[in-house]
């Protein structure tokens, strides 16, 4: 069989997709790749469907052996990436041929890097995505993390375009983060008072944070109420617990929860706190939702038109 | 409870850049959930493709459209539409299925707790808990994690003071009205009353579960022999 063999699966890599969708009843979350657009870039590059499944490498260290001719681009963090041993260049398609080593040194900024190969991982969904959810032991290979000697079939690719994303196209990471919310759920029971301070001030990532949702650190806001029957948490929801220290959840938060939230981060600012170490510094700001709805339909066209003019090296 | 006289109350708010929460009255209510369970079917009707989730719990419903298909605006007058159909009808919609529990000591080291606490006897935990036909609120937590109500106000025990590392899968427990069965083993903080054999979470399977939102669920007690035929298992449960 065709694809490439784990020979270091690193400090936690998982195969992703966009993620799990249409099972939150179940109390399925939705999982899928944290930082969403570099992921993306890495399927574009190789022509993939934009639902192919990769692998999400947090912190580094994946090494993987080719056992047939195929192509591959990594993109997220910046870390040093190697074929045979040879320095390659990340956000960019290369070729591997059979018995080449794929090394991914560790991440000097931002957190997950993605890995992509042409045509895709071919790994079976369970209730409709491979997005590997280690809470719930679904997705991936049996629910696990990449373990050393895992198989990962993939169809041998001879012909493939050398695309690669210009440089000023390129996210940058480790910076001070705005993240531009829609206030929602219970924003009315934050009086205005507490409001202005949770914008006004700046906060930082702590160590709890994971790809269920990041516990931040700054000035605790207080809501007017504290009981609430537990509800459906949408992606980047602002949970404010007792402490009044936010938790922005992110991919594999719980379906329900039962604290105030202010608000939800817009999905492109949750993919830039993805790849935020602790101690990062970020401040809010609120948007309308057609301020967010404009975003996400500008970012669709930029990408496309970016894609529309990359030239093959 | 009236039967359609007057038009059921909800209130629209924003959750997030494609999402809308739908409220009805804050409150455990089978009449309620019964609203909740008929507004997700008439969301998944209306909205179709555009759909990216829909999410029912208590006395709310969580919808995810696709921004690129759709926009707030298209929604919100799609959901306000919907709503116009929205009646208030007999709250026993759902299937009622049995699940049998293999109440014991053994198996619910938290019976002789709750039966002390309550001053009451063992048997009368076992009795009243089974007494009740209750309905699915939610479903969240884990997979396959429903939250059933109400418990016998008697039965009513606080969340253990320090959770357990471990609860086995198939634990039947209680906690404040509400009562469960771990889907699968899991940390947890219920009080622990029985083992029910039968699985509420299975991916390999079509449904995964055997209940839903709005379901009405009877436990039924059976011995440790009825227990083990069924496919329980006491070894490795680690009670």
């Amino acid at each position: 069989m065709s694809g490439f063999e784990v020979i270091a699966a690193g400090v936690l890599s998982l195969l992703q997709d966009n993620g799990r969708f249409g099972q939150n009843a179940l109390g399925l979350t939705t999982g899928g790749a944290m930082d969403a657009p570099s992921a993306r870039w890495a399927n574009r590059l190789l022509g993939n469907d934009n639902n192919a499944t990769l692998i999400e490498c947090s912190v580094g260290g994946l090494q993987l052996r080719a056992n047939s001719s195929s192509y591959i681009a990594v993109t997220g963090a910046e870390l040093p990436l190697s074929i045979n041993g040879n320095s390659a260049e990340l956000w960019a398609v290369h070729k591997v041929q059979p018995g080449d080593v794929i090394e991914l040194g560790m991440v000097n900024q931002g957190l997950r890097a993605y890995l992509a190969v042409a045509g895709g991982f071919a790994v079976t969904p369970q209730f409709g995505s491979v997005s590997t959810v280690l809470r719930e032991g679904i997705g991936g290979l049996k629910g696990n993390k990449l373990q050393t000697g895992d198989f990962l079939a993939a169809q041998p690719v001879n012909q493939l375009p050398r695309l690669s994303l210009p440089l000023a196209y390129r996210p940058q990471f480790n910076r001070v983060l705005t993240l531009r919310l829609v206030e929602g759920y219970q924003a009315d029971s934050f009086p205005s008072t507490e409001r202005q301070r949770f914008y006004l001030n700046s906060y930082k990532v702590t160590p709890q944070a994971d790809r269920m949702g990041y516990k931040l650190a700054g000035t605790a806001i207080r809501s007017q109420q504290s009981q609430l029957l537990s509800e459906g948490i949408c992606y980047g929801a602002v949970q404010i617990p007792p402490d009044g220290q936010p938790i922005v959840l992110l991919n594999d938060r719980q379906t329900l929860g039962g604290y105030p939230k202010i608000g939800s981060v817009l999905s492109l600012d949750c993919a830039l706190l993805a790849q935020a170490v602790a101690g990062t510094e970020l401040y809010f700001t609120p948007i309308s939702p057609e301020q967010a709805h404009n975003a996400l339909c500008l970012a669709k066209v930029r990408t496309d038109a970016i894609t529309s003019q990359l030239v093959s090296l | 409870m009236s039967m359609g006289m007057s038009k059921p109350q909800y209130q629209l708010t924003l959750a997030g850049e494609n999402a809308l929460m739908l409220y009805f009255d804050q409150r455990i209510d089978p009449a309620i959930s019964a609203l909740v369970q008929q507004a997700c079917e008439l969301i998944r009707a209306e909205l179709a493709a555009d759909l990216i989730d829909v999410l029912p719990s208590y006395a709310s419903v969580l919808v995810m459209f696709n921004p690129l298909r759709t926009d707030h605006f298209r929604v919100q007058a799609q959901l306000k539409h919907s709503m116009t159909q929205l009646q208030n009808s007999d709250s026993r919609s759902g299937k009622q299925v049995e699940l049998p529990v293999y109440y014991s000591e053994e198996s619910g080291p938290d019976l002789a707790l709750i039966a002390q606490t309550k001053n009451i006897s063992i048997d009368e935990v076992i009795q009243r808990h089974q007494a009740v036909s209750y309905r699915v609120y939610a479903i969240g937590f884990a997979p396959g994690f429903a939250y059933l109500g109400e418990v016998d106000p008697i039965l009513q025990m606080p969340r253990l003071a320090t959770p357990r590392a471990k609860v086995p899968r198939g634990a039947v427990a209680i906690a404040d009205r509400q009562t469960a069965v771990y889907p699968a083993q899991s940390p947890g903080g219920w009080n622990l009353i029985g083992l029910c054999p039968t699985r509420m979470f299975n991916p390999e399977q079509t449904p995964a579960m055997p209940v839903s939102v709005g379901d009405e669920v009877r436990f039924v007690a059976i011995d440790k022999a009825e227990f083990l035929r069924l496919g329980g298992e006491l070894q490795g449960a680690g009670l």
